[in-house]
């Protein structure tokens, strides 16, 4: 029996979440995370391999990303330059071939976890183009007529930011989750898995005050777990007392630190105005 | 094993294929969801679903199949907020009719009867109010509910177009086959591309390189730019009054736009493209933008010479 996956001292996975993986993991199939930014679908791969215990294999995808740097590129310049040159090299097509994330993962002793981050970034026939590659996990390399084939069945863990709609035959050979926005009471887990022993009474004032600003209506960009992660962080540096979060009345116009939660000119300008209508009427 | 459950799932249209069935059983097969119902909901919910817009039909159905409940009613009960009422009234009626207010007995007198006209209507025809229901959870949903113009505005004009419209979206319920639709508009809209070379010259190019060291006598390599589709797409969508019965061929326009442009931006307007347009029509009382501050951009191609147009408080 492999080992499960059931979070790990860094990291709160909810009960779904776990099955998923779990699912993904036992079955051999990619998993697909969505949800929104700074929920935690980049790091659930650092921690399922560090959980398991296996290597990670990283691979980025930008705008620019091709499906076939996923699993090789030839580099026929480098060719070129070696023939004029009269280097001996050249005679060995297999000198030039660059093995790329998916092929490093096939061929890897230990089962790996390989992450395809932000898969949506990538041209739209960018996951078609890997239809093939992650169902069988084998391709057929065109220079050296060799096919790769994978050793073991990496896990797949593939994330996306909504921002583009993935195909239908690439979503019937994933599993899928959807990472909700954690709830008050897990978001007190995860703080407590990140800063051990931090004042409750802080932690209690500064949820608070979280929440209420990702209830503003309006808000360009809502702030996630990691702000809030990076709020606290600075809270903490800054020796910041609970009192002054604890200003319901709404005496204060703004909290404290707040460029580590409003990123936004926009949202800084809303929120004062809020805040500011709030005063207005509370007086 | 699940085959009813899995029937259930595509009467209620849930977009699930027989491979992803055949993951459930596999899965089920490995012991992954041991003897605990939760579990076994968290695992079909992540075999069987792939669109976070689709797991609340998914919760409806799954809750029909196992745990034996009646099927929901049908449409939803929405309240309607007092204002919208009053407002709709405000524009409706003319000067005339404002002063039998009077003699009618006031106000919230009137107030009664339009509530009442309202949920008569909503009584008569079940087919819209499920409409409803489902479209907050459509990629489209933002032809939500629009109370002004057509159930008011009808019941006044007492030329019946509301039954019609209302029939439309009952159909539109039945219809199994949008995406054939979506599909034809997709390969139409392929049409559009226009393929530029810009950016980052990264590509070998080979005629070129060919020319290149063939003039000069040495190798000489010729880069160029990618292909790629450049056409950056601006959807104004017209929404509300007499745009509702064209609400489903709006609504597969713009599925089939959203897969086929990678550059793809859409606002509402109402009417006419007047100064402010919006991205939510839920909110599109509350958070509207500039016209100007869409247009411009746009036209400059870029951030080069943004303008801002204060927005009044």
């Amino acid at each position: 029996m492999r080992k499960r996956f059931e979070g790990t001292d860094t990291y709160v996975v909810t009960e779904d979440l776990m099955v998923a993986v779990n699912a993904a993991v036992t079955l051999e199939r990619p998993l697909l995370v969505k949800g929104e930014p700074g929920t935690g679908k980049t790091i659930l791969a650092h921690e399922i391999a560090k959980a398991l215990g296996v290597p990670l294999i990283q691979w980025h995808i930008k705008s620019t990303t091709k499906a076939q740097q996923g699993l090789y590129e030839y580099d026929a310049v480098a060719r070129l330059r070696d023939s004029q040159l009269g280097d001996a090299r050249v005679h060995d097509i297999g000198n030039y071939i660059v093995k790329g994330r998916l092929w490093e993962g096939f061929t890897s002793d230990v089962r790996p976890v390989l992450l395809i981050d932000e898969i949506d970034k990538a041209d739209i026939e960018f996951p078609n183009d890997l239809l093939l590659e992650l169902d069988r996990m084998e391709f057929h390399v065109y220079e050296t007529k060799a096919t790769v084939t994978a050793r073991q069945r990496p896990i797949v863990v593939i994330t996306s930011n909504n921002e583009k709609e993935l195909p239908d035959a690439f979503l019937r050979r994933c599993f899928f989750h959807y990472i909700r926005f954690p709830d008050r009471e897990t978001m007190e887990r995860i703080v407590a898995v990140h800063y051990p022993g931090i004042h409750k009474r802080l932690v209690h004032d500064a949820l608070t005050v979280f929440f209420e600003i990702r209830d503003v209506p309006g808000m360009k960009k809502k702030p996630s777990t990691s702000e809030l992660l990076d709020w606290l962080k600075l809270l903490l540096a800054e020796d910041i007392p609970p009192e002054v979060l604890r200003a319901g009345d709404g005496r204060k116009l703004i909290p404290p630190l707040h460029g580590a939660l409003l990123k936004n000119e926009q949202d800084i300008h809303l929120f004062e105005r809020l805040a500011f209508l709030h005063r207005r009427e509370g007086s | 094993m699940f085959i009813d459950f899995f029937l259930a799932l595509r009467q209620a249209r849930l977009p699930v294929s027989l491979r992803e069935y055949l993951t459930l059983v596999e899965a089920m097969d490995t012991g992954i969801a041991a003897y605990s119902v939760d579990h076994f909901y968290y695992l079909s919910r992540s075999c069987l679903v792939k669109d976070e817009t689709n797991l609340d039909k998914f919760d409806l159905v799954f809750a029909t199949v196992f745990k034996g409940l009646e099927p929901p009613e049908e449409g939803e009960a929405v309240e309607i907020p007092e204002e919208w009422l009053r407002k709709v009234a405000e524009r409706e009626l003319s000067e005339e009719e404002k002063a039998l207010i009077g003699s009618l007995g006031g106000w919230d007198k009137l107030m009664e009867t339009l509530k009442q006209r309202l949920e008569e209507q909503r009584g008569r025809h079940q087919g819209g109010a499920k409409w409803i229901g489902t479209a907050g959870t459509s990629p489209f949903g933002a032809y939500g509910y629009n109370p002004e113009g057509i159930r008011i505005g009808q019941d006044k004009n007492r030329n019946n177009r509301a039954v019609k419209v209302w029939d439309k979206r009952e159909f539109r319920n039945l219809d199994g086959d949008v995406e054939l639709g979506t599909r034809n508009i997709k390969v139409a809209l392929r049409r559009l591309r226009r393929f530029a070379r810009e950016g980052a010259a990264d590509e070998l190019d080979l005629p070129g390189t060919i020319g290149a060291t063939a003039r000069r006598g040495y190798l000489d390599l010729q880069m160029v730019p990618e292909r790629h589709n450049a056409a950056k797409v601006l959807l104004f969508f017209d929404v509300g009054g007499s745009m509702e019965p064209h609400v489903k061929v709006c609504e597969e326009l713009f599925s089939a736009a959203r897969a086929e442009f990678k550059h793809l931006e859409y606002f509402y307007f109402h009417n006419c493209l007047y100064d402010r347009v919006w991205r939510d029509n839920r909110r599109r009382r509350s958070e509207t933008m500039a016209t100007w501050d869409v247009l411009l951009p746009a036209r400059l191609q870029g951030d080069l010479h943004r303008r801002r147009v204060d927005e009044p408080v």
